[in-house]
Formats: structure tokens, C-alpha cells, sequence
């Protein structure tokens, strides 16, 4: 019993950095309506400023000056970022302020490394809170205490701030309606520059808060952006009280989780949250979007299926990709089945995102998924190579068909992090179920059978099977049902108003994408030969994103030239640059703000101009 | 013979504001109902209560004798019930055949048919229906770059693809120019009459209403002050008092 009361008090500490965090989050999101990945890295980086200066400072003050001045420098760091990169994209689709917040993010997790070092630094412990005091026959760490009271007073805080300051009034006003905001003369620019500093503040806070619990490292980020996604989906975007208390049940569910259910701790969460959403789509704290914003795909010129002549290209693309091999040799081969095998990941998120208008933020869970379920029926199962590209896909398909259940009730940035929370339970089974899955040490051993071993065979069956998937899916985003997603993207109350089932429509194109990202899962698995954690980590959801938005977020199938393209850099990327994550992360950044297109949006207003450019010659060769 | 449509006690409050309260009225097939009041009598709580959007707390809606209370949308929808909206809502990145095509394609069940080109189906009746209403030759113009008008009679043309019994029109000529709303009203009335659909319409318009309608009923702080054939209320000192001020 005693044991359980100290475990409770180790959890309300472990919510005070959360509540941070996530308070930030929700405060930026709720007047910007920013998502902002970023927010991870922010913390980290508070992290790391707090043991540079704690350490070269000394004494209390010295100690906590330290935090102070890591957290209000995160601060700054927030207003040039505001300034120089969210500034240009406040009015862009929700997608393209996440990816753009993710590209800040790689590049903050190679400078960090680049500045710091790839090793876990340990920083000081707290000056007058050092050791420990009994309670309940239980040592509690002096420290731990701070942070409990830390938790609400910070909340106290903010709610003066927000109640007695004419600040916090903008801010609330803003939160609420920052049109009629704007519309009465505030400077809305400042404001949104001042809100951001404050929530990249208290992200940086959270981080220095927590050197002396843990070690700092470069990991740290993405740890803690799933965690606060978690915390705002449960208490409601824009809600700092929600995020108040969505920290304490989280921070909660993980410390009793451990002592009860270590196995399944982190999927105790996931259940809740799944529970919560149910019953209160927006969070515990929130409140529904009034308009939806602009989806993506939304393009005023009307798709239309392949010309004849497009038609021929198109397979004449495919002819000459299988003439490859008589060409090149078996290391080129084995890249090109690569990026093929990319092609089919990114076509399958594609058509959920440009057809179906829903941006997921964790597809890599379904590739995943689809090369864990090749490996168990080739490895455990002992199964030839056929049976498991059969069967491999089905887990996929199984893990779209309950993630996306709960995926579909929810719109917007609530589905994306939603998505990105299911991937993050994906990849933390794969990781700590090492019976299963090996942990980090993977599934090794998964090879081709026979007759398809050799690099040129296998090429082609990764070709033949990509192609048909892509052709697949682009034939279905014409049929009746890819019209039945469209409709459902365009407008909800439309769609309802003639008959259609939207979350219905909807989960079947989730299910949908979700296998077709198994069978390239599956056709991956067996082209390395092994399954490894990191092929349903988040950094393989992003890879995916953003070949679709170099693609195109507004055309049909602009998401294989997007694979075809960035994979290739990618590999050309790793094997030149040391820190490719910083070029990465910059590419990003730049997609996003000059270039929103894509490649093939790009190709196509092109396309679209020239037949004006003939006519206004023709008129004037009349005159 | 039972009513079209039949509303009895439709109740609805949000907090301690009774947006709506125990409205009752009948519609008759082929009959032309207007609904009027001024901003914020509950028109559009009504409506939307009638199609599904908002569950009232009280009350009993029948379709073709049909209890409909407390359905989806979706629902209503297919017991024959078509519906357009006071801002338009419209499938804006398809073409205007394919926003009829959609619709075409969810009546006959065809939805989640997953191979064919969807813009192969139905095309001879998309293009009936929008010829109808004055849309053919636009046909194949995206949807997003259409005139307000022309969206409203696009909207129009949607509301029919499920051979209705019943349309419902929140302000179906909101926005448009006076000859333009002439016109689609008369459209709407003969359509109504040739194909016996019973239409409940909302509308600002006074001329647009004591045109076309065939009855009009009065809301005004979620009440029904007076219902009638256009004379009737035309003289209601209820009504006058409403809408020119003075004591009730």
C-alpha cells in the first residue's frame, strides 16, 4: 500500500515535465492553430542548453539560473523561428506545418549531435534537493517533490496569466475566433509570435527540468513529442487544464503500468486514449473544430484517368525499368527494388492522403506490420517466400482495420497524431516484445525462395507486384468508391446529405492503404532479408509523407515520382553527406515553403498554362 | 391519406434557450411550404432537426407516415428526402457531372464498387437532371470555379438524384441576383407539381415567398405565430408585429 501511494507521487512528478510540454503544445496550437513537431525538439534542446550552462555555472543559483536561461533562450530561438518559417505557412494545410515543424526537427536532432556529441550526458543533480525523504517507510526523492508542486503552480500561473492579463485575454480571444481578433485591430502577428515563445518556453523548461532525472539524449525528442501528442489528444487541443490532467493519467498509466503490466505498459495508454476518443472525440478539455479547414487534394482542375498516350507511357515507364537488369549489376538492382519497393509505400499513402484527404502521420505501422507478419510466417511458421507475401500483408491489414476504427472518427490534426500515437504502440511492441520479434535485434534469416534469390529475378517481382499495386490504386481512385472518398474528403455535410457513410468510406480507404503499405512491408522484408523496429518508426512515416508531398499533395499519383526521387537522394544522401538528417531536415523546410506543389503539381500547372500561351498566340497571329 | 410530412411538438433547446418550441405542421405531397421568421427564430434549428443533423429533445417527425425522429442524415436521406444548404455544400475539387454522379452512384448503392470508371456511370441521367435545372452545358466545369447561382442550382439538381418525395431548401436563393431567384423558384415549383414532391423551403426573400409559395407559417423566438395560405398571413397582426415592431 505504502509502496503504491510513493509510486503514485513518482508519477505526479514524471506529469510535471509533460504538463510543460504539452501545456506549450496546446497553448500554440490553440491561437496558431500549429501543430508543432518541433515542440519535441525544442525540449531537447532545453535539455541540452540546461547541462552546458549548469555545469559551467556553479552554485544554486548558478543551478537554477542555469534552467531558467536554457528555457528562456529556447524562448528566442522560438520567436526566430516563428518569424523566419511558421510566419510563411499559417494559412497552408495543417500537413504542411507538421512537416515543416519535422524538418526543424531533423536537423535540430543531427546539430545536436553535432554540438554535443552522440553520448547520453548525465548533468548535476539540484542544489538543496539532493537526496531523498521517507514517506511511507519509502524514500522519495527530494527532487520529485519539487516537480509535484512544480505541476500546478506552473498551471496557477498560466491561468493568471490568461485571466488577469490583457494578454492572456487576446490569447483566449484569439484561441476562440482570431479572425474577429484580427478584425478589431490586434497586431495579430505579434501575438502569434508571443504565443509561440511562450509555449516553446515552457517545452524548453520541461526539457531542462529534467537533467537532474535523466540522462540527456539525443533520443529524447521524439520520446516526448508521442507522449504530449498523447496529452493533448486525451485533454484537448488548446486546453491547458486538459493538458494538466491528461499528464497525470498518463503519467499515471505508466507507473502503475510498469509494476502491473510491464509487458504491456505503453499499449495501457494507447487503451485509454482509444477509450477517451470514443466517447469524447476532441479530448477530455476540447472542443470540436468549428470549420474544417482547406483538406489537401482539394485542386480546381478536376482529375481525370490516363489519355491513351498516358496510358503508353506509362507502361512504357514500367518496360523500361524491367529492361534495368541488362543493364546494371546486382548493387544497383538491389537500390532500384528499394526505392520500387518505397514506390508502393508511398502510392498506398498517396491514395489515403490526395484521394482520401487524410493526412496519417504513422503509415510506416502498416509496412511495418506487413514485413513483421512476412517474417513470422517465414521464420517461425517456416513457410516458403510465397505463402508469406500472401499471408505478411494480412497483418497490415489487420492493424488498419483497429487502428482505423478509431482513426476515422477523428479529422484533421487529431487524426494525424492519433495515427502517429498507434504507430509509436506499433513500434514499442516490435521493440520490447522480444520473444516475438527479437527487439532490437530484429528477425534475420528472411529469404526469397529459390527460384526469385537472385538479385535480377527478385527485381522483377518486387517490379511486377509494385506495379500492379500502383495501377491498382490509381485505377480505384476513379472508381465509384475513389469518388465516395473524394466526396467524403470535399465536404463532410454534402456527403452525409446524399446517403454516404463518411467514416465508413473512409475506414475502408484506411484498411485499404494500410495493406497495400503491408505488401511493400512484406516485399521489403524479404529484399534485406530481415525486419528491424525502424521499419515502423516515425522517421519511416515521414520519410513516406514527404515523398508524397515532393510528389504532389493535389495529383493522383504524384507520390511515385516523390518516392522515385527522394529515396534516390536519400540513399545518394547516407552515403555522402556524415550528417544527412540536417540536409533532410533543410530539404523539408524549403519543400514546404517554396516549392508546396510537388513535382508533379508543379509538372501539371505547367501543363495546364501552355494551352493558354497557344491561344493568346493564336489571337494574336489573327490580329 | 396520411401527410408528407407531419411535425408534431418538435422541441429544442440549447442550455436555457429554446431554440425551437413544439412546433407542430403538415406538409401535403405536391405542396410548396414556406418556413419564415426573422434571424435567429429557429429556421435553421428546424430544419436541420428535420434531416437529421440535430436530434431534437422533444417531438415527432413523420415521413410518409414513417417515424423519422432521431435517424441519421444518411437515413433520411434514403426514405426519399433531399436536401440543400443555406451556404452551399458541394463536392468542389469534381466536375459538376461528377458531383451529380456521386450522388447518382450512392442511390443506386454503387459506392464501394471499387473498379470502373466512376465517371462512366449514370452519365445519361446526371446530364437529365442538370439539363433540368439549367446546368448541361457546364457539365464538365469544376465544381470550385462555379457562380453562387449556378452552385444553387447545382445543389438543386444533387437534391433530386434520389427521386425525392420531399425536398428541403434552407434559403435556396440566398446570394443570387433577383431575377436569378425568380427563376429558380419557378423551376422549383414546377418540378415540384410535375413530379408531386412535397418542398419545405426557409427564405428572406418576401417576394420570393408570397410568389411561390402555397402556405406559410411563421416563426419568430422558436414559436409558430401563425400559419396559412399567403393572404392569411399576409394580414396576421402577429405577424405584422413581428416584422414591423409594435407590441405582440
Amino acid at each position: 500500500m505504502e509502496f503504491l501511494a510513493v509510486q503514485f507521487l513518482t508519477g505526479l512528478a514524471s506529469a510535471a515535465s509533460l504538463f510543460l510540454v504539452a501545456s506549450g503544445l496546446s497553448i500554440i496550437f490553440g491561437v496558431t492553430r500549429i501543430v508543432n513537431f518541433a515542440h519535441g525538439a525544442f525540449y531537447m534542446l532545453g535539455a541540452y542548453l540546461a547541462y552546458t550552462l549548469t555545469e559551467r555555472l556553479s552554485g544554486p543559483l548558478g543551478f537554477w539560473g542555469g534552467l531558467l536561461t536554457a528555457a528562456l533562450a529556447i524562448a528566442a530561438i522560438g520567436v526566430i523561428v516563428e518569424i523566419m518559417l511558421l510566419r510563411r505557412i499559417y494559412r497552408a494545410p495543417e500537413l504542411f506545418q507538421l512537416l515543416a515543424t519535422f524538418g526543424l526537427t531533423l536537423m535540430v536532432q543531427d546539430l545536436v549531435v553535432m554540438i554535443w556529441g552522440p553520448e547520453d550526458l548525465v548533468g548535476p543533480r539540484a542544489p538543496g534537493l539532493k537526496g531523498a525523504i521517507e514517506i511511507f517507510g519509502q524514500l522519495v526523492p527530494r527532487y520529485d517533490l519539487f516537480l509535484i508542486v512544480l505541476g500546478p503552480t506552473v498551471l496557477g500561473l498560466l491561468w493568471l496569466l490568461f485571466r488577469r492579463t490583457r494578454w492572456g485575454v487576446l490569447v483566449r480571444a484569439a484561441t476562440q475566433d482570431r479572425d474577429m481578433v484580427a478584425a478589431l485591430g490586434v497586431n495579430q502577428k505579434w501575438l502569434f509570435t508571443s504565443v509561440f515563445a511562450l509555449g516553446v518556453f515552457l517545452a524548453g523548461l520541461g526539457g531542462a527540468l529534467q537533467i537532474p532525472r535523466d540522462a540527456v539524449s539525443h533520443a529524447m525528442d521524439l520520446r516526448i513529442i508521442v507522449e504530449a501528442f498523447v496529452v493533448v489528444v486525451i485533454g484537448g487541443l488548446g486546453s491547458v487544464f486538459g493538458a494538466f490532467i491528461a499528464a497525470v493519467i498518463v503519467s499515471e498509466l505508466n507507473a502503475f503500468g510498469i509494476l502491473i503490466l510491464p509487458k504491456i505498459s505503453l499499449v495501457l495508454v494507447f487503451l485509454v486514449m482509444a477509450a477517451i476518443l470514443v466517447f469524447r472525440p476532441w479530448g477530455l478539455f476540447g472542443r470540436a473544430e468549428g470549420q474544417p479547414r482547406q483538406t489537401l487534394g482539394l485542386t480546381i482542375r478536376p482529375w481525370k484517368p490516363f489519355t491513351r498516350t498516358e496510358r503508353i507511357a506509362a507502361a512504357l515507364a514500367a518496360l523500361v525499368a524491367a529492361l534495368l537488369p541488362l543493364v546494371d549489376g546486382a548493387y544497383a538492382l538491389t537500390v532500384a527494388a528499394e526505392i520500387l519497393v518505397f514506390t508502393l509505400f508511398a502510392a498506398s499513402l498517396g491514395f489515403l492522403m490526395t484521394v482520401g484527404g487524410l493526412s496519417s502521420f504513422g503509415h510506416a505501422a502498416y509496412f511495418g506490420l506487413g514485413a513483421y507478419g512476412a517474417a513470422f510466417v517465414a521464420k517461425s511458421a517456416g513457410l516458403p517466400m510465397e505463402v508469406a507475401l500472401l499471408v505478411g500483408p494480412l497483418l497490415g491489414l489487420a492493424g488498419a482495420v483497429v487502428f482505423g476504427w478509431f482513426c476515422v472518427r477523428l479529422s484533421g490534426v487529431y487524426f494525424a497524431m492519433l495515427t502517429l500515437a498507434f504507430a509509436q504502440i506499433t513500434w514499442s511492441v516490435a521493440f520490447q516484445w522480444v520473444e516475438g520479434t527479437g527487439g532490437d535485434n530484429g528477425i534475420l534469416g528472411v529469404w526469397p525462395s529459390a527460384w526469385a534469390a537472385n538479385p535480377e529475378r527478385f527485381y522483377w517481382l518486387v517490379l511486377a507486384i509494385t506495379a500492379t499495386g500502383i495501377a491498382a490504386l490509381r485505377a480505384l481512385a476513379f472508381s465509384p468508391f475513389g469518388y465516395a472518398m473524394r466526396a467524403a474528403r470535399d465536404s463532410d455535410l454534402r456527403a452525409e446529405a446524399i446517403g454516404i457513410d463518411r467514416k465508413r468510406v473512409q475506414w475502408t480507404a484506411f484498411i485499404v492503404a494500410g495493406t497495400f503499405a503491408g505488401i511493400a512491408g512484406a516485399l521489403f522484408a524479404f529484399l534485406k532479408g530481415s525486419v528491424f523496429p525502424e521499419n515502423l518508426a516515425i522517421p519511416l512515416s515521414i520519410d513516406g509523407l514527404v515523398m508524397v508531398l515532393l510528389g504532389g499533395v493535389e495529383t493522383v499519383s504524384g507520390a511515385v515520382a516523390g518516392a522515385i526521387v527522394y529515396k534516390a537522394l536519400a540513399i545518394w544522401l547516407v552515403s555522402q553527406a556524415e550528417f544527412s538528417k540536417l540536409v533532410l531536415g533543410g530539404v523539408i523546410v524549403t519543400l514546404v515553403v517554396a516549392f508546396p506543389k510537388g513535382i508533379v503539381g508543379f509538372i501539371e500547372d505547367m501543363r495546364a498554362r501552355r494551352p493558354r500561351a497557344k491561344a493568346a498566340a493564336v489571337a494574336e497571329a489573327a490580329e | 391519406m396520411t401527410a408528407l410530412l407531419e411535425v408534431e411538438g418538435l422541441t429544442k433547446s440549447y442550455g436555457g434557450v429554446h431554440a425551437v418550441r413544439d412546433v407542430s405542421f403538415a406538409l401535403e405531397t405536391g405542396k410548396i411550404l414556406a418556413l419564415i421568421g426573422p434571424n435567429g427564430a429557429g429556421k435553421s434549428t428546424c430544419f436541420n432537426m428535420l434531416n437529421g443533423q440535430i436530434r431534437p429533445d422533444r417531438g415527432v417527425i413523420r415521413i410518409a407516415g414513417r417515424n423519422t425522429t432521431g435517424l441519421s442524415p444518411r437515413a433520411i436521406w434514403r426514405l426519399g428526402v433531399g436536401r440543400t444548404f443555406q451556404i452551399t455544400a458541394t463536392f468542389n475539387s469534381m466536375t459538376v457531372r461528377e458531383n451529380m454522379q456521386v450522388a447518382l452512384l450512392s442511390h443506386h448503392r454503387e459506392l464501394f464498387v471499387p473498379r470502373g470508371f466512376a465517371g462512366r456511370f449514370h452519365v445519361g441521367r446526371a446530364d437529365a437532371l442538370l439539363d433540368l435545372v439549367g446546368m448541361g452545358h457546364q457539365a464538365e466545369r469544376a465544381c470550385g470555379e462555379l457562380a453562387y447561382g449556378d452552385l444553387k442550382r447545382l445543389e438543386l439538381a444533387v437534391a433530386l438524384a434520389n427521386e425525392p418525395k420531399l425536398l428541403l431548401m434552407d434559403e435556396p436563393t440566398a446570394g443570387m441576383a433577383p431575377k436569378e431567384r425568380a427563376d429558380l423558384m419557378n423551376l422549383t415549383a414546377r418540378i415540384a407539381r410535375e413530379r408531386g414532391l412535397g418542398v419545405l423551403f426557409t427564405e428572406h426573400d418576401m417576394d420570393v415567398v408570397f410568389a411561390h409559395a402555397d402556405r406559410i407559417m411563421v416563426l419568430n423566438r422558436g414559436e409558430l405565430i401563425a400559419q396559412g395560405v399567403p393572404q392569411q398571413v399576409r394580414n396576421d397582426a402577429r405577424v405584422k408585429a413581428t416584422y414591423l415592431g409594435g407590441a405582440t
